[in-house]
């Protein structure tokens, strides 16, 4: 198991208090859990993953990520058991469209 | 003067010189053409000579497997240094022949479940291979340097004539026998059954010479039976994306999907994600394709008019014979299909191919080789390269060759689609994008000429990953060619390696183009846009016509 | 989003009109054990519980999601689901509803995984005891295997659909045992037919078949639910486990093996049941089949 740390400042966006859910810790599956926290106005994402060695990708993805949404005094916390990055941005755009009460 | 005469008819007495010798050798066991499934041995012992050239039926799904066996067990001191001519090495007993030193060269087409035995062999100095073909090229060097002397081939039933009948699975064996037929070759073949009444005559009995009885039925490899269960919502994306981006952008009508998942998402998108486009009857309509499972609902939908194939497919026979309309089938009632005459189809009557493929470089050259295996390609260099001979026009070929020479003073011509669809990770975080294929480092490990590739880069129209389609043929130069190929290559170290100046730029111009820019909602990519989620599904969707083979059912 | 089979465990509680999670994935009580095998965890061990409204009636309620280690049940896992049991006890909703999707105990996690399950049996029971009935689902691709396999037959009632399994041993397990002459466990149509819903609801094993969707689902619940309340109502039939109830019950597993003891597969056991075309039963929708079953089946 690999755990991996980042933290974006300089969003804008919040989100609802209630914690949201989505996801499975199932094989090329991941779980996001996000949730708001007071955080000087940064987001935090925290990754436990199965699959180690892939830091530069992970860095990629949540940075593309981050541009996307542009989250404020966020925390997200992943557990994932080898999932591929297109699996990734998917769950966590679909966690932040929870969030947003968006979701299909 | 007396000059050497020169023998102009070998070939028809050597014939007949094995002919004699099957006769002397099974005698009295010989009925007409028929001899009982006991003597194989003898008949192949007698009529086959060292360094013959011998095609059997290794076909991609139809095999002669009780001649195969027959042929592996052979005395490799009577015969030896055969010359293996087949589609594909499928079973065991292929490489056994080798192993043994019955056989020594080969030419195939296609070697994926023997791929590494056929590696190992060929290191060990057992297996020379001559060459990797496409099945249309192996097929045509049969007529031209490659004549098969003996062919093993496989079929429904044989009449007291030796008359054939191939049925559904009659896949290569006409081509096979008329090249053998008519070079003064010998033809065995082996039956499921010998009938009074021949449901159609598939091959003429005055081509045929030998007929046996196998005790078991020939295999048939059920290769293009997907379960719908295992597409991801990934699969759905890309599917989405290929049917707006791609099918409806060019209203491809005249199509063949390549073999896997990917393709099979599309199919069963068709009834539901493009049927909301509105596009029943605009797009997909005239396949060459194998009876595909999953293109039931689609066909039941009413999208399909027309499909060719180069085989039949497991558990789809009655479905198929209740289809007429849709499938090739014959006056009795059953379908035929034929290798190569689908083949032949599939590289100029239509106007698109679609697969999947396991690596591709920054030129757009796409392979599947790998290291420790020697697998070939199959069917997908003919249905994946442009048909540079073709002369009638469709909308989609002026399109796409329009966009191929807009702004240069090229002479207007058509161009085939060729779609390279793939995940930017397979499994095991193995990227899909690289800077220099395994296929270079297969080539010297193996000794091969040049580097084996299934699809060159300047046939490849169109590349869909889940990134997004990058189209090659609006690319003016290598580095916008390489950039709109890393500009799909998502997370990978080639994509990573963007130039992303240059790929904002692709985008605005069109080249590249993110699900967003199609108008995809992402969101709507779940499993349930699937038209059938299971193997039940599809079983329901054919009004309980399809029969899948065990190894799908859970029922 | 209505396949049941295909829906996750969160998903599944859409069968619910509202849902009230206890100890839910944000406060993050994960598996002790497994950081040690260097295996991943989930936020919620692979259990959602809580109360919930179904229709008429208030219920507490466990989904199991059957992604996260084949649905197999933990340390964590287990606590949760016993803790949710014995809530229940003390505030005495209409129903437990449990949506079982599991390989039984969670190896990994060795005896504390073990003493889950039999926790878990144990406050089953007691919730029974206690006049709460429990309603089992059962309609994962995993089915509800081992020691659950037997938490689910401890229920008042079992609602499972076709593509739904119960069974104790799995059918591998079976076969490194006894070999494969025995119990082939690459032949899925015999799993299926050994294990699956169809054969269950004729042998008696449950009450209950219904389409593979969520909505079949909830409607077979909240009938079930009504059906025990009326019984109990008129005839003070009882929720919790009685004498009288284990003898005919034993009575009925005696019958059943000395009747089909012998018989090799299912189809023959059909066929000795009276069952008509039982080669056909696999392909029969939930509609005809319980029509074909109900004249034959057991347990009635």
């Amino acid at each position: 198991m690999e755990t991996l740390n980042y933290r974006f400042e300089q969003g804008s966006r919040k989100l609802a208090a209630e914690p949201k859910i989505v996801g499975v810790v199932s094989s090329g599956n991941l779980e996001v859990l996000i949730e708001s926290a007071t955080l000087d106005g940064a987001c935090e994402i925290v990754i436990q993953t199965a699959a180690a060695g892939f830091g530069p990708i992970w860095q990629a993805v949540m940075h593309d990520f981050q541009q996307r949404w542009q989250l404020s005094d966020t925390r997200i916390a992943i557990n994932d058991m080898g999932a591929t990055p297109a699996v990734v941005s998917l769950r966590l755009d679909q966690a932040v469209e929870t969030m947003l009460g968006g979701a299909s | 003067m007396n000059a050497p005469t020169r023998v102009w008819d070998s070939l028809q007495r050597n014939r007949a010189e094995r002919l004699a010798r099957a006769q002397t050798a099974l005698g009295g066991d010989l009925a007409g053409k028929a001899l009982p499934a006991a003597r194989i041995a003898d008949l192949l012992h007698a009529v086959l000579e060292c360094g013959d050239r011998v095609c059997i039926e290794g076909n991609n799904q139809k095999q002669a497997d009780f001649l195969a066996g027959a042929l592996s067990r052979l005395d490799a001191a009577r015969i030896n240094n055969l010359h293996m001519l087949q589609s594909v090495l499928a079973l065991p007993e292929h490489l056994d022949v080798f192993e043994r030193g019955v056989a020594s060269k080969l030419d195939f087409s296609f070697s994926g479940p023997q791929a590494g035995r056929v590696a190992r062999l060929a290191s060990a100095g057992k297996l020379n291979i001559g060459a990797i073909h496409t099945y249309l090229e192996l097929f045509g060097r049969y007529f031209i340097d490659l004549p098969p002397r003996v062919s093993l081939v496989a079929a429904e039933a044989a009449d007291r004539k030796g008359n054939i009948y191939t049925g559904p699975n009659t896949e290569d064996t006409p081509v096979i026998v008329e090249a053998t037929s008519f070079k003064n070759g010998i033809v065995i073949v082996q039956v499921n059954q010998i009938m009074d009444q021949l449901p159609r005559i598939d091959i003429p009995g005055d081509w045929v010479d030998f007929v046996v009885e196998s005790p078991t039925p020939y295999y048939i490899e059920p290769l293009f039976t997907r379960d719908p269960a295992l597409i991801s919502e990934i699969q759905v994306l890309m599917a989405m994306m290929a049917i707006k981006g791609i099918y409806a952008e060019y209203e491809i009508q005249r199509l063949n999907h390549g073999i896997g998942f990917d393709t099979a998402a599309i199919e069963l998108l068709l009834p539901t994600y493009a049927e909301s486009l509105g596009l029943r009857g605009k797009i997909g309509t005239n396949w060459a394709l194998n009876p595909h499972p999953a293109l039931i609902p689609a066909i039941e939908a009413g999208f399909v008019e027309s499909i060719h194939s180069f085989g039949s497919e497991l558990g789809m026979e009655n479905y198929i014979r209740a289809r007429p309309d849709v499938f090739a089938v014959g006056p009795d009632g059953s379908m035929r299909s034929n290798r190569a005459y689908c083949q032949a189809a599939g590289h100029y009557a239509c106007d698109m191919f679609i697969g999947s493929t396991l690596q591709i470089d920054l030129q757009g050259n796409s392979s599947t080789a790998t290291l420790g295996r020697i697998a070939g390609f199959g069917g997908a260099p003919n249905m994946g390269a442009d048909a540079r001979g073709r002369r009638h026009a469709s909308p989609a070929w002026l399109k796409a060759g329009r966009q191929a020479r807009a702004g240069t003073s090229a002479i207007p011509r058509g161009q085939k689609l060729v779609v390279q669809m793939v995940e930017t990770f397979r499994e095991h975080m193995q990227p899909a994008f690289v800077e220099k294929l395994d296929a270079w480092e297969l080539a010297e490990q193996a000794k091969m000429a040049i580097p084996p590739v299934m699809i060159y880069g300047d046939d490849v129209t169109h590349i869909l990953t889940e990134e997004g389609i990058a189209n090659l043929l609006l690319c003016r130069t290598a580095e916008e060619r390489e950039q709109a190929i890393r500009g799909v290559a998502g997370y990978t170290p080639v994509g990573l390696a963007r130039d992303k100046r240059m790929v904002e730029n692709l985008r605005d111009r069109g080249i590249i183009q993110r699900a967003e820019d199609l108008g995809i909602d992402k969101r709507l990519a779940t499993r349930d846009l699937l038209a059938a989620k299971n193997m039940k599904d599809l079983v329901r969707a054919s009004g309980g016509l399809y029969d899948p083979p065990k190894r799908f059912r859970n029922w | 989003m209505s396949s049941y089979l295909e829906a996750n465990a969160r998903e599944r509680l859409a069968l619910f009109d509202s849902f009230e999670e206890f100890v839910g994935p944000a406060q993050r009580v994960v598996s002790p054990h497994l950081a040690q095998l260097n295996a991943p965890v989930s936020f919620d061990d692979g259990v959602v519980v809580g109360r919930a409204r179904l229709g008429d009636y208030a219920v507490f309620a466990a989904a199991q999601e059957g992604g996260f280690m084949g649905g197999a049940v933990g340390e964590v896992h287990g606590a949760k689901l016993v803790g949710m049991l014995r809530r229940a006890v003390a505030e005495k909703p209409d129903a437990v509803v449990l949506l079982l999707e599991t390989g039984g105990v969670r190896l990994h996690e060795a005896n504390a995984g073990l003493i889950a399950v039999s926790e878990v049996m144990r406050a089953v029971l007691d919730a029974r005891d206690a006049g709460i009935p429990v309603i089992v689902l059962i309609g994962g691709a995993n089915g509800a295997f081992g020691g659950m396999g037997i938490v689910a037959r401890c229920a008042n009632t079992l609602i499972i659909s076709e593509e739904g399994r119960l069974a104790m041993s799995g059918p591998e397990v079976i076969e490194t045992a006894n070999g494969v002459e025995e119990f082939d466990s690459r032949d899925r149509a015999l799993v299926w037919r050994t294990t699956g819903g169809k054969h269950r609801y004729l042998m008696g094993d449950v009450q209950r078949i219904v389409d593979d969707s969520v909505p079949a689902f909830r409607a077979a619940a909240i009938e079930a639910i009504a059906a025990i309340a009326a019984a109990r109502d008129a005839q003070n039939g009882a929720v919790g486990l009685t004498l009288e109830a284990m003898e005919a019950e034993q009575a009925m597993l005696e019958q059943r093996i000395a009747r089909f003891g012998a018989l090799p597969d299912p189809l023959d056991v059909w066929a000795a049941m009276g069952v008509g075309k039982p080669a056909e039963v696999p392909m029969l929708d939930v509609a005809a089949f319980t029509a074909a079953a109900n004249p034959h089946r057991q347990g009635v």
